[in-house]
Parts: structure tokens; sequence; C-alpha cells
């Protein structure tokens, strides 16, 4: 009986009499995490950097920091003054019109589904929502091969639409589950009113549902954006013209050749990946970590 | 207990994809249902979707099956050594770098809830990762290897004089090791703030009556918050898994699969086949010997969103 009256008077004294000290120590411990997690984080993009800014035979020495930085060979890649790098910008319209039609087309086909099975509650509106799931499951590696070979019977193999093909269809069934999501949290009182006020199905979806849904299109089409950029399977197999390539492929063919440019590379890599990291950060506070979900679909 | 569960079926948790599930009441919300016109428009708003579900999945699906469906194809492939030594580097693949990855996120997740500012800043700096597309940083990642002019390389050379291993040369765990390592640093950033959000989703009443009950440090952990988080653990453990099975690009940019083909796994085997050499059919035979590991996942990954209903 004493002993467990005793007990929080004898651990109470002893806790305040370290606490200061724990308290830095564990600080302490906390800001070394923090400085490896840094260094972790940030090593390969350094790598990349510095890569970039040497001059090529600086590339193949043993320094740990760039010794002569320059920007010659962002340059070389802006005025495609290289040979590896004379379609740059060519294919980098091509990236961009691909990640752009893969947005827009997420976006207009998840939102009129969603509209269709979370608004208007059509009659076996479960058979859409499990299709999604379906496919979210699906690895898309696993299907590049069949939808390779059947592309190629159609002659589509070198067109950009079958990649866009390919992204949307593993961009939208995410982004229906993220409409479905957010729509629930939007009064259905407004589209009754505006249909007693007599307004049409589409009127609703255009006039109600998608202003509405303005902060969900933000998040989704920068993750279709993001998705676009990531995916490189689908563009390897179907995209190998010079004309229609994407930059993607294009960074890739640098590994085939013997003596790599390879600061040329990362200054590519570089502005390949400017894009989709200012889009991110820019939209970061609407990707609330659920709505980052879809960006791990391999 | 009864708060606790109802905690983790709430909305709380981070929304994204889950199963979407009608209220239980089905209230009718077009009140009356559809009538004539709109149910033709709602009919018309599906069919772009089922459209593309049925010419690029479907379709597909039917066809790879139909190409892998003969059993020589396996006889073939059983005896090909290099596939043989796939289904291993998978296995390890997938056991390995799922679970430190979603080990370490959820240490991590802990200590991104640190309410100092610099923790906040840090975690920008942390997402990086994840948010530079995956091609630029895994072809930097394989010049960092290089065994002679490689940054770490480098590094071990100029400040500890160690002759540095050859990381994709020669050795294959050496090289899988690499692969692995990659794959972490790509994708724990982003496990990391999901469980975040997880974590966040705990409502701090929990903790405190927890530390009046003299719960503190370790013990909150193990009475708290990991029986809160168990369910979003698991379901975040098998969409990696299910994902990770498809992970291609890693594998095909840090180590190519070499060093002589030994760290290919089914992903980067099955395109080998398919492509490389030339033979679509054992390529497809390649990815479809992973269904046995996929499909259960599959399954036990919807009953588990369905029935927890978390919304992950």
């Amino acid at each position: 009986m004493s002993a467990s009256v005793a007990t929080p008077g004898r651990i109470r004294p002893r806790r305040t009499k370290n606490y200061r000290l724990r308290a830095w120590v564990t600080e302490g411990l906390c800001i070394l995490l923090g400085v490896v997690l840094v260094i972790w984080s940030v090593l390969p993009i350094y790598n990349m950097i510095m890569v970039a800014v040497q001059p090529h035979g600086d590339v193949f020495t043993s320094s740990t920091y760039p010794v002569n930085p320059t920007l010659g060979a962002f340059w070389q890649v802006i005025d495609e003054s290289y040979w590896y790098v004379e379609h740059f910008w060519h294919q980098y319209y091509n990236s961009l019109y691909m990640g752009a039609m893969t947005v827009f087309l997420t976006l207009l086909i998840a939102s009129l589904t969603s509209f269709a099975v979370g608004r208007m509650r059509i009659r076996h509106g479960w058979v859409i929502t499990n299709a999604a799931l379906l496919t979210y499951v699906i690895p898309a590696t696993f299907l590049s091969i069949p939808f390779y070979v059947i592309m190629n019977d159609y002659g589509m193999v070198n067109n950009i639409w079958a990649v866009i093909a390919s992204l949307v269809t593993f961009a939208t069934p995410y982004a229906i589950f993220i409409f479905l999501n957010y729509g629930a949290s939007i009064p259905m009182e407004l589209d009754e009113a505006a249909r007693i006020d007599g307004a049409s199905p589409i009127q609703v979806y255009w006039r109600i549902y998608l202003p509405l849904m303005a902060p969900a299109m933000v998040a989704v089409g920068t993750y279709a954006l993001l998705l676009s950029w990531n995916e490189f399977l689908y563009q390897y197999l179907l995209l190998s013209s010079d004309r229609s390539m994407t930059v993607a492929v294009a960074l890739a063919q640098f590994l085939n050749s013997d003596e790599s440019p390879w600061n040329i590379m990362m200054a590519t890599a570089i502005i390949y990946a400017m894009l989709p990291v200012a889009v991110y950060y820019m939209f970061r506070s609407k990707m609330s970590a659920g709505l980052t979900m879809g960006g791990v679909k391999g | 207990m009864d708060g606790m569960q109802g905690m983790q079926t709430a909305p709380a948790l981070p929304q994204g994809a889950g199963t979407y599930t009608l209220p239980q009441h089905r209230r009718r919300l077009w009140r009356g249902g559809l009538h004539g016109t709109e149910y033709t428009w709602a009919v018309a708003f599906c069919i772009p979707y089922m459209a593309i579900f049925l010419a690029f999945v479907i379709y597909p699906v039917l066809y790879g099956l139909w190409m892998g469906h003969s059993p020589a194809l396996y006889e073939q492939l059983w005896e090909d050594p290099i596939y043989r030594m796939s289904i291993v580097n998978t296995i390890i693949y997938l056991a390995v770098g799922v679970n430190v990855k979603l080990f370490f996120a959820l240490l991590l997740s802990g200590f991104f809830m640190r309410k100092q500012l610099w923790v906040k800043g840090l975690l920008v700096i942390f997402v990086l990762p994840w948010a530079v597309p995956a091609l630029p940083t895994f072809l930097s990642i394989h010049w960092m290897l290089n065994s002679q002019w490689g940054l770490l390389d480098n590094m071990l050379w100029n400040w500890f004089h160690i002759d540095g291993p050859q990381f994709l040369d020669t050795s294959r765990w050496l090289a899988l090791g690499s692969v692995i390592v990659a794959y972490i640093w790509k994708w724990m950033p982003f496990w990391t703030v999901i469980l975040l959000a997880g974590r966040m989703a705990i409502p701090q009443e929990l903790y405190e009556s927890a530390e009046v009950d003299g719960a503190t440090g370790i013990r909150q952990f193990t009475h708290v918050t990991f029986p809160l988080l168990a369910n979003l653990y698991l379901i975040c453990t098998l969409l990696s898994t299910i994902f990770t099975m498809g992970d291609f690009t890693t594998v095909y940019f840090v180590s190519g699969g070499g060093p002589a083909l030994t760290t290919n796994v089914l992903a980067t085997l099955g395109i080998r086949d398919a492509y490389t050499v030339g033979q679509p059919d054992v390529g497809m035979a390649a990815v479809m010997t992973a269904l046995p590991l996929l499909i259960p996942l599959v399954l036990i990954l919807m009953r588990k969103m369905r029935t927890a209903e978390v919304q992950l």
C-alpha cells in the first residue's frame, strides 16, 4: 500500500532534476536528425546540379564540388547546339502538350463521371467506382505490353495520343475518387434549387458543380501533370522517332552512348524537372496528404 | 474504446482514393430520382469514362491474358535462370524496400509532428525527392554510384582515402541494395506525409489523458498512436506493395538490371523479354507470374478499405 502511494513522489523529483538535460539532449538529437535528413534528401539533387555546372572534362575527375562552375551546358541545351539535344524544344513542347492534354482530359472525364455518380446518383453507379478501383490497383507496367501490341496494330506507335490515352486511363480513377469525396461536402440543395429553376443537368454541372469543385480540380490537375512528368515506360515504348519523342525518352537515350555528355544530360534533366517542381510547390497547400496519394502509382 | 473506433472510421483521416460508399439511408438527392432526359444525360456523362475503361483497361487485360495463356511459355520461363533470379529479386525488393521505407516513414512522421518552425521548413526540403520527377533523380543516382567518377566514390576517396566499392558493376547484392536505397529515397517522403496526416487526425485529448494515466514517450506510441494508425499503416503497406510490384523506372535507371542481368525484377524482365528480346508473349507471361501475389493483395486491400471505410 505505502509503496504505491510513494511511487509518484519518488518519480517526480527525478524527472524535474533531469528535465533540462533531457530537453537539451532531445533537442540536440532532433537537430542531428534534421541535418542527416537534409543531406539524405538533397545529395542526389546536389549531384545533379554539380554535374550540370561542370565543363565536360571536369565531370570525369574526383572532385566533390564544381571546380570551374559554368552554365555552358545549360546554354548548349537552350540553343540546341549539341547534337544530342538538337530537338530539345520540340521534345519539351511534346512533353508539355502531353501533360496539358492529360490534365484537361482527366479533369473533364473524371468530373463528368463523378457528377453523374455522386450528384445525379445514376443507378449502378457502384459499377463505375469499382471499375475505377480496379484500374487503380492494376500496375500500369503490366498492361504496357498488351497496350503496346494493340497500339501497334492500330498504327498508333509514335503518336503522342497513344501515350495521352494511357495516362488519362491511369489518372482518371484517382481523380474520380477525389471528386466523389470532395463533392460529398457540397450541399445537394444547390443542385435541387437550380433544377427547380429549370436548369438542365449540363447547366447544373457547368454553373454549380464545376465552380464549387475548383480546389479539388487544382489538386487533381497538379496530380495529373506530375503523373505525366513522372511517367516513363509508355513514352519509351510508344515514342521512338525524333519528332514524336518527349524529353523523358530523349534523356534515357543519353545512356546508350559510351562517353555520355553527363553535364548536358543533367542540365537537360534540371530544365525538365523545373516545371513540375514549381507547380508542386505552388500548389502544395492545396494538395493535402490524401490528394497526393495517387502520385505513387507505378 | 468506442471513441477510438469511431475516430478511425471518421473522414478525419486524409481524404483520397478509397472506396466511395453511398450514405446508409440512401437519401434521394436529386429528389424523385432521375426522369427522362435527365437519365439520358447521366448516362452520357458516364460514357467517356466507361469507353476509356473498356478500351484501355479491359481490352488490354483480356489481350494480355490471351497472350500469356500458353503453359509452354511458363516452362520456357522457368528454365531461364535469369527469370528465377528475377523472382528472388522481386521478393527481396518488395519485402525490404516497402517495409523499411514504411517503417522509417512511420518514425519520421512522428518527428515531423514537432511544433518548431525549423521542422516545418525541413519538411519542405524533405519532400523534394518526391516532387522532382523520377527520371532525372534516378539518372543522377546512377551517376553518383559510378565506380570511377561518381560522387559517392569521390567523397570516400577525398575525405577518407577509401577506394569506394563498385556499386553497380560487379556485385548483384550491392547493385540490388543500391536500387532499394534509391527506391526508399524517392518514395519515403510521400508515405511520411500520408502517415503524418494520419497522426494529425488523432485527437490531442487522447494523448493528454494518456499522460494523466502515466503513459509517456514510447508507451504513448505503443498504446495510443500505433493502435490508431495500424489500419492506415496496413493499407499503406498493401498499396505500396502493389504499386512497387509494377515499378519499372527505379530498377531500369539505377542498375539497369545489371550487372549481367542479375538485378532485374519481374517488371523490368517482362519489358526486356517483350521488347529487347522481341518476344511479347514471354514478357507478358513473366509479368503474369506476379498475379498469384497481386490478386490476394488486391482482395485484402479492397476488403480492408471497405470494412474500415478508411479514406486514404
